[in-house]
């Protein structure tokens, strides 16, 4: 006799799209960490999630193009699916409040409108180099910029795997500025403002600062600190007439 | 008053992204305590030193960690082993041992406690008192040094680590961390008097703990040891073991720690009893836990209510050394389910026990989910050898048991059995052959399917302290290996069942190093700091033990000694000698001990004196301690000794609206 798996399963009345941060020391969680830490929120603010069927069932939540370990990020997404109605900005309050400090929920908007990961298309990054000048910085960028293929190499589960970067690139510009985490009497270094289009395999930050070493040489002392700042469409303008990332959760909280 | 010392991680922070997962070295609980330093007069450091993966879980770091946070004017913060990628980083830019929650200095604490459920985490000991600057020898640490205090179950015999720590605890740690916590407090308030010296004195005197270093060992000429002495009037002969009673009244911990990072056990553990009467021969756990102590069935309930109310895990474990035992685990299985069944919260019984009962109670914990794996223990592969261990399981139980397991669903059953018993043959190895091709043979025949599965998995055996087997003769690690392939060819070689059957084991040298620094004595700890010093880290872990390193260590610091690693292992011991935890009171009697040997080498049995009458192993008498078991009057759901209340908490309680 074979033993079949429950049928019901908790189905979704409601979808809500979460735009969450990763700051300071949980900086260092990988995207499993948050991942559990996230369901366990959920489960300590009674979230009435709606469940998946099967011998064991999991809650309903969809990520995004998370932010590699190490990385901070003012701007992931999520969507998760609920079996109640909920308001958001309830939502918002009790699942930042079962989150550890560090893991803070930024806005919640419920999903009213499809194709929400295809206006992913981008993110600006920034990546402070301890103990590199803006002047250093901005040799190696020009440098890579004059290049016209770059390859490097990265390790992923699947072993080495290559990567062109300057597809991806869609802008870089260096200022000067003080590394985040560092403490205020510290030194100003050069600061890179990133922003990389999002393609399958992922180009990372991890990948730009390779490029710039294998390039120009360009071999930081100290990590380099690096946060996401912005995730979303890409759309040339603004005052300046660079590229400008628009915020993905415009369209749901408009509709 | 000194002032409060900086964290360290402005200068950790660098180093991480260079290592292996570093969220391990971050903290950042849920249900962390941030406590007040400077509030504080007494400061603990409580250390698992094995990995935070591994250390995180422990349920006796993280009761101790609460116990001592709830009191007023007690800190305490937690730090475990760092990989050696994160310590060749820390040497060489000067970082030290660091506590997770507020990456305090471990040097700054007033006490450094150690719980070691294993001896092979002695070398990761030294590596964190190396690196938080601490003498890593007790004689050369002063006034403002830690306090390094061992506990857990390897502390029944610390003679090994004697020269690195202050003191050692035996026995349940949360009455003897209080009464530690007072004694360094007085003390301080008294202005130091006597310095260290005088601290340890006042220690040793109290009971509470041993202080190895308060006592003389003389050997005679062969190398036995002749006696071990107290050096000082009003020092305890023997040091007692603490044993908690009502664990009602101890309902720890109440808010679980969940870590970020992955860990060994990802889910919550509620302790259902303490100590276990079964009498295994071999079972170091069950001997000196004694007596059995069960947490009543409201209270169990209570304690996962408030538990998955404050983790949010999503699985709850009922934990114990044999949880089916628990003289109300039916009521408390059913009502658990009852009551999570629609919540998507699973629930587990670590059990091993060999009977239809326990196949009931995994029955009814996956009413809803998938029936994979069911786990036993008969220990021994022969009738002979398993009444040697005073297992009481007949082939017989166990087939009728794994019958009605495959019969309800079960696709896989794994066996555990020990290799290296004492008076063990081939032939009492290679019978588990035998027994697992029945237990297909059955499987098949009860479920109609050939697809199901038995694992036969195999640990070696390692002679412990405070045991009927303490004066056996360990098996040396060839002849284990020998053995070990000769089941492995044999259970291959059946072509009608030998498919189905997997077959787990490690060879045998670790377990000879485990048998060293469990049953060793003070000499040992010449061995362990000549391992470390050659490199000797995570002795636990198959891809950083070296066996080699061990047996050189070995022969460099016994050259001088009539002693060897053979000696300390494959020596038998004779009912004169003088053990070197002869004066650590476990509560059994050692006469009892004597007798319970004889029986194993006679093949006879000792019952449980949970359902028959005492049979004078010591520990009641000795310890002012009695067996405690249900029934219990108050049902499930109703208020407890601390008036909670274990009505289920739901996931989807409320509507939000």
């Amino acid at each position: 006799m074979s033993r079949q798996p429950p049928r019901e399963f908790v189905a979704p009345v409601q979808r809500f799209r979460i735009r969450y941060a990763k700051r300071g020391q949980l900086r260092f969680a990988s995207h499993r960490d948050f991942q559990r830490a996230f369901e366990r929120a959920l489960r300590r603010a009674e979230v009435p999630m709606a469940y998946s069927a099967g011998f064991s069932p999991h809650p309903k939540i969809s990520y995004a193009n998370a932010a590699p370990t190490g990385t901070a990020s003012e701007a992931e997404y999520l969507e998760i699916a609920v079996a109640e109605h909920c308001r958001a900005d309830d939502l918002q309050t009790r699942i930042d409040t079962a989150l550890p400090p560090g893991l803070d929920i930024v806005e919640v908007v419920e999903a009213r409108t499809p194709d929400f990961v295809q206006r992913l298309e981008g993110s600006r990054w920034r990546i402070a180099l301890p103990g590199v000048s803006p002047d250093a910085a901005q040799r190696a960028v020009t440098a890579l910029l004059a290049t016209h293929d770059v390859v490097v190499e990265r390790l992923t589960k699947n072993g080495m795997r290559r990567v062109e970067v300057l597809p991806a690139v869609v802008d870089i510009a260096v200022t000067e500025g003080r590394a985040a985490s560092v403490a205020e009497s510290s030194e100003t270094c050069a600061i890179m403002q990133v922003v990389l289009r999002q393609e399958t395999p992922a180009v990372r930050p991890d990948d730009v600062l390779a490029a710039l070493r294998s390039v120009a040489d360009l071999a930081p002392q100290v990590p380099p600190q690096v946060t996401r700042e912005s995730q979303g469409p890409l759309a040339e303008g603004g005052n300046a007439g660079g590229i400008t990332i628009g915020d993905p959760l415009a369209a749901d909280r408009e509709a | 008053m000194a002032m409060a010392p900086e964290s360290v991680f402005d200068r950790l922070e660098h180093l991480l992204p260079c290592v292996q997962k570093p969220i391990q070295y971050v903290g950042g609980e849920v249900n962390a305590v941030q406590s007040d330093w400077d509030a504080a007069d007494v400061r603990w450091a409580l250390m698992y030193p094995d990995a935070y993966e591994v250390g995180a879980p422990n349920q006796g770091v993280q009761i101790l960690y609460e116990v001592l946070n709830e009191q007023p004017g007690v800190l305490c913060e937690r730090t475990y082993a760092v990989w050696p990628d994160l310590e060749a980083l820390m040497r060489e830019h000067d970082v030290p041992q660091f506590t997770v929650d507020a990456h305090r200095p471990v040097g700054a604490f007033d006490l450094l406690g150690l719980s070691f459920s294993t001896e092979l985490g002695y070398t990761n000991m030294l590596t964190a008192l190396d690196l938080a600057g601490i003498p890593l020898m007790a004689a050369d640490r002063v006034d403002g040094h830690p306090l390094v205090v061992a506990g857990g179950h390897a502390a029944f015999n610390p003679e090994p680590i004697a020269d690195f720590i202050d003191a050692a605890v035996l026995g349940d740690g949360e009455q003897a961390v209080l009464a530690l916590s007072d004694i360094v407090r007085d003390w301080k308030v008294a202005g130091h008097p006597g310095g260290r010296a005088g601290l340890l004195e006042r220690i040793a005197k109290s009971g509470v703990a041993y202080v190895p270093s308060l006592y003389d060992v003389e050997y005679l000429a062969d190398g036995r040891i002749r006696r071990v002495l107290p050096k000082l009037a009003g020092i305890p002969w023997r040091v007692a073991k603490h044993t908690l009673m009502d664990l009602d009244e101890w309902d720890y911990p109440r808010a679980p720690l969940v870590p970020l990072a992955e860990t060994v056990h990802e889910r919550m553990s509620v302790e259902i009893f303490r100590g276990c009467t079964r009498g295994c021969r071999f079972c170091q756990a069950g001997m000196i836990t004694r007596p059995v102590r069960e947490r009543s069935k409201a209270g169990i309930a209570a304690m996962v209510k408030r538990g998955l109310a404050a983790t949010g895990y999503e699985e709850v474990g009922l934990l114990s050394l044999s949880s089916a035992d628990h003289s109300e685990i039916a009521e408390v299985t059913t009502y658990l389910a009852d009551c999570y069944s629609d919540s998507q919260t699973s629930l587990s019984l670590p059990s091993t026990r060999v009977d239809a009962f326990n196949v009931d109670l995994a029955n009814e914990l996956s009413r809803n989910g998938r029936r994979s794996g069911l786990t036993f223990a008969p220990e021994g592969g022969s009738e002979r050898m398993r009444k040697v261990i005073n297992k009481q399981v007949t082939e017989e139980d166990l087939i009728r048991t794994v019958a009605t397991a495959y019969a309800a669903g079960w696709r896989q059953v794994k066996l555990y059995f020990m290799c290296g018993l004492p008076t063990e043959t081939d032939d009492d190895v290679l019978q588990i052959a035998r027994m697992a091709a029945e237990v297909i043979r059955v499987g098949r025949e009860v479920s109609g399917r050939r697809d199901i599965r038995c694992t036969v998995s195999i640990g070696g055996f390692v002679p412990k302290p405070h045991t009927p087997f303490q004066w056996a003769a360990q098996l040396d690690h060839e002849t284990t290996d020998a053995r070990l392939a000769l089941l492995r060819d044999r259970i291959r070689s059946n072509r009608e069942y030998g498919k189905a059957i997997g077959i787990r084991y490690h060879d045998g040298k670790p377990g000879i190093i485990e048998g060293l620094l469990s049953r060793g004595d003070r000499r040992v700890g010449r061995v362990i700091l000549e391992a470390w010093r050659a490199g000797a880290r995570f002795d636990g872990w198959s891809e950083y033990f070296d066996f080699e390193r061990w047996q050189s260590a070995a022969s460099i610091a016994l050259a001088d000694e009539p002693v060897s690693l053979d000696w300390y292992t494959v020596r038998e011991r004779e009912h004169s000698e003088v053990l070197p935890w002869d004066h650590l009171d476990s509560g059994l009697d050692r006469e009892w001990l004597w007798e319970d040997w004889q029986a194993a080498v006679d093949e006879e049995g000792v019952e449980d004196c949970r359902w028959t009458p005492c049979f004078d192993c010591g520990v009641c008498d000795q310890m002012g301690t009695q067996i405690q078991v249900g029934p219990t009057s108050v049902e499930m759901g109703m208020p407890t000794a601390r008036g909670e209340t274990g009505i289920p908490l739901s996931p989807r309680a409320d509507s939000m609206a």
